[in-house]
């Protein structure tokens, strides 16, 4: 009961914070993108409950709930999504830049399909170390149509690596629909092209999610090699900041997801289970106030004014392409970047 | 000191840095069986075994992109690309990815990673198998880009580059692989970001890079033999960073400059360097600045034509003379 307990709270933080995440930009209060994930809480949450602490995980451009399911805190996404000191990365990532080493999380990407040549790196690393550690590769179903798809998927069976690939098939490729544009209807059906099991799974439906993973995972760890599976989901929101995603999609096509929220069916279930309306009240309390003291924190952070030219390379005296350019332009870079 | 060519002066460096950090691993195509396209993987299959050399589909982003995702997690890929033409293949991974990293993550992870891959023309290849297009990379913060002529500082560097905490860009060249040049016998690297004076001149200083500091050393000679002019041959050896100083220093001295480079010449190499003396030593300079570079047109097939195309002895002796005039 814990356990489910457990599972409702992170599907909910990571619907709580992605609605300040969108608050934050209705109103102003940070600028540029970001891809929001609402309504494929069950995939993020469902696939990490299979998975050990130090397994790797690469994201995509929307990967504010696989962060969170792998134990981001949320403050300091919100930090990062708000450019500042605080956040992951000092605020020189962004949405779409975020990686927190001591999770084993390399980053979301905001290149379509570009986290998986990189993710299977990290699995040729695991079966070269025996470190016992499995790559979760998440993609959505547009990333499906590009070659690091294909070439990824190829390289990690020929290879046996540890990896599960996770096609979250929201059914658009940002405004298109995704059956105008691909040549099969279940993208899963693409892994015996390589000779690997191909999996779909219902979205909305976390105990199905994680039992495919789980099997998934077991299969990379024992050595067995990749699989690919494909979570079937939607997002109720649009691609991006830039779309309310409601000019391509029919309102009745989105009510009728809807009604499939694995938000509102888990609670469901809980109540179900026995759990008390007071119980699940006051972890739904927690959590609003968790995400208003993590949104605080972000917008009292300072900015990293003065790190702009800094961390390209390791030694930063490699950076100094042209030393005559740079020292002379210096304060000049600098107060640019202060007034922006 | 012992006389070695280009292509046994990076397999020692392989092999060399291979026995020193068991991180280190090579993954391209033909890498292992086939000992490299270029045979610079010789023998390490044999030494090291299929972990340690791996042999790749023939699918550049996902070779990139594996190099950088081991990298991140904690070893030294050695990338090998059979040529520089195929890497426009893995463009992304590259400077999507790999370049960014470090930077986009506030320093979190960093790519130890070397891309080797040959550039250059001169063996019919043709257009899609000749470019240089080392300067798109040298265009991008969070890469390192060298490119060495001699036997010697190929080994120096590469061994400099395995190193190095971040992705660099190896870059050698189809006709240097069987030249020969004396290799130091004790271990040694060369850092990353220095130029080198391959010939002390007082006149003119021709400034190149790769196969074409061979190119201008011919020239220098030529100059020196039928004009009587002394031409100074600075090896940029390191596009990025840039060794500045000593490119300027050397102008400063010689008051005149040709570039030299085997790509083309708009918006390449020596576009840099001009603009690099213009800021930094424009008070020294007696003439503006020439550059000689590959004609601007995709690589012919036919010998003559090809000949024609590729920057020669005879333009840059000529170039040179323009500009003393």
């Amino acid at each position: 009961m814990k356990q489910h307990m457990d599972y409702y709270r992170q599907m909910l933080r990571i619907r709580r914070c992605e609605e300040q995440i969108g608050w934050l930009f209705s109103r102003g209060l940070t600028m540029g993108t970001a891809h929001l994930s609402i309504g494929q809480e069950a995939s993020a949450v469902g696939v990490m409950a299979a998975t050990r602490p130090d397994d790797y995980a690469v994201s995509t451009h929307r990967g504010h709930g696989h962060l969170i399911a792998k134990g981001a805190d949320p403050a300091m996404m919100l930090a990062e999504i708000c450019g500042r000191a605080t956040g992951f990365c000092r605020g020189k990532g962004g949405s779409q830049h975020i990686a927190v080493r001591e999770l084993n999380f390399l980053g979301t990407n905001g290149i379509t399909g570009g986290g998986l040549p990189v993710a299977t790196g990290a699995a040729l690393y695991a079966k070269t170390r025996k470190t016992g550690q499995v790559v979760l590769s998440f993609f959505g179903d547009g990333a499906s149509n590009q070659g690091t798809f294909h070439e990824s998927l190829n390289m990690a069976a020929a290879w046996k690596l540890p990896i599960v690939y996770v096609c979250e098939n929201n059914g658009y490729a940002m405004f298109t629909p995704t059956c105008d544009v691909t040549s099969v209807v279940d993208i899963s059906v693409r892994g015996a092209a390589y000779g690997i099991p191909g999996v779909k799974v219902d979205g909305m439906d976390l105990l199905a999610v994680r039992e495919a993973a789980q099997l998934a995972i077991l299969r990379a760890r024992t050595g067995h090699g990749p699989t690919l599976l494909e979570v079937k989901t939607y997002r109720f929101c649009g691609h991006s900041k830039s779309d309310n995603g409601t000019k391509y999609r029919s309102r009745e096509e989105i009510a009728e997801w809807e009604k499939r929220d694995p938000l509102r069916t888990w609670r469901a279930r809980l109540i179900e289970e026995g759990v008390s309306e007071a119980e699940i009240e006051q972890l739904e309390a927690d959590v609003e106030l968790e995400m208003a003291e993590a949104t605080r924190f972000a917008l009292d952070s300072p900015y990293a004014e003065y790190e702009a030219l800094e961390g390209v390379y390791a030694d930063e005296s490699a950076r100094r392409y042209l030393p005559g350019f740079f020292n002379s332009s210096r304060d000049a870079a600098m107060a640019v970047e202060v007034s922006a | 000191m012992a006389t070695k060519t280009y292509r046994e002066a990076l397999n020692e460096a392989l092999r060399e840095e291979m026995y020193r950090d068991p991180n280190v691993f090579i993954i391209g195509q033909d890498v292992g069986k086939f000992e490299g396209a270029y045979r610079v993987t010789q023998g390490l299959l044999a030494e090291f075994g299929p972990k340690r050399v791996k042999d790749a589909p023939i699918s550049e982003m996902a070779i990139a992109g594996a190099g950088i995702g081991a990298a991140m997690a904690g070893l030294r890929p050695v990338v090998e690309f059979m040529t520089i033409n195929f890497t426009l293949v893995a463009i992304d991974q590259i400077v999507n990815n790999a370049a960014k990293i470090r930077y986009m993550f506030g320093g979190q992870v960093s790519v130890p990673m070397v891309i080797r891959t040959p550039g250059g023309g001169g063996q019919q290849l043709t257009a899609q198998h000749s470019q240089n297009l080392e300067n798109w990379y040298a265009n991008t913060p969070g890469l390192k880009v060298v490119a060495p002529v001699t036997p010697a500082d190929a080994k120096g560097l590469l061994k400099a580059a395995i190193r190095d905490p971040d992705p660099v860009f190896f870059l050698e060249n189809l006709a240097l692989y069987n030249t020969r040049g004396e290799v130091p016998d004790e271990e040694y690297e060369i850092s990353i970001g220095t130029a080198d004076i391959k010939r002390e001149g007082t006149d003119i200083s021709l400034i190149a890079h790769s196969r074409m500091v061979n190119v201008a050393l011919q020239a220098a000679q030529r100059l020196q033999d039928e004009e009587g002019v002394s031409a100074e041959v600075v090896d940029i050896r390191s596009l990025r960073p840039l060794d500045t100083e000593t490119i300027v220093n050397s102008v400063k001295k010689t008051n005149h400059a040709v570039t030299v480079e085997e790509g083309w010449t708009t918006f390449g190499v020596g576009g840099e360097m001009a603009a690099l003396l213009a800021d930094q030593a424009f008070d020294y300079l007696d003439a503006p600045v020439k550059r000689v570079g590959g004609e601007e047109v995709p690589m012919p097939y036919s010998k003559p034509l090809e000949r024609a195309v590729i920057p020669s002895v005879d333009k840059v002796v000529s170039a040179a003379m323009e500009v003393l005039a």
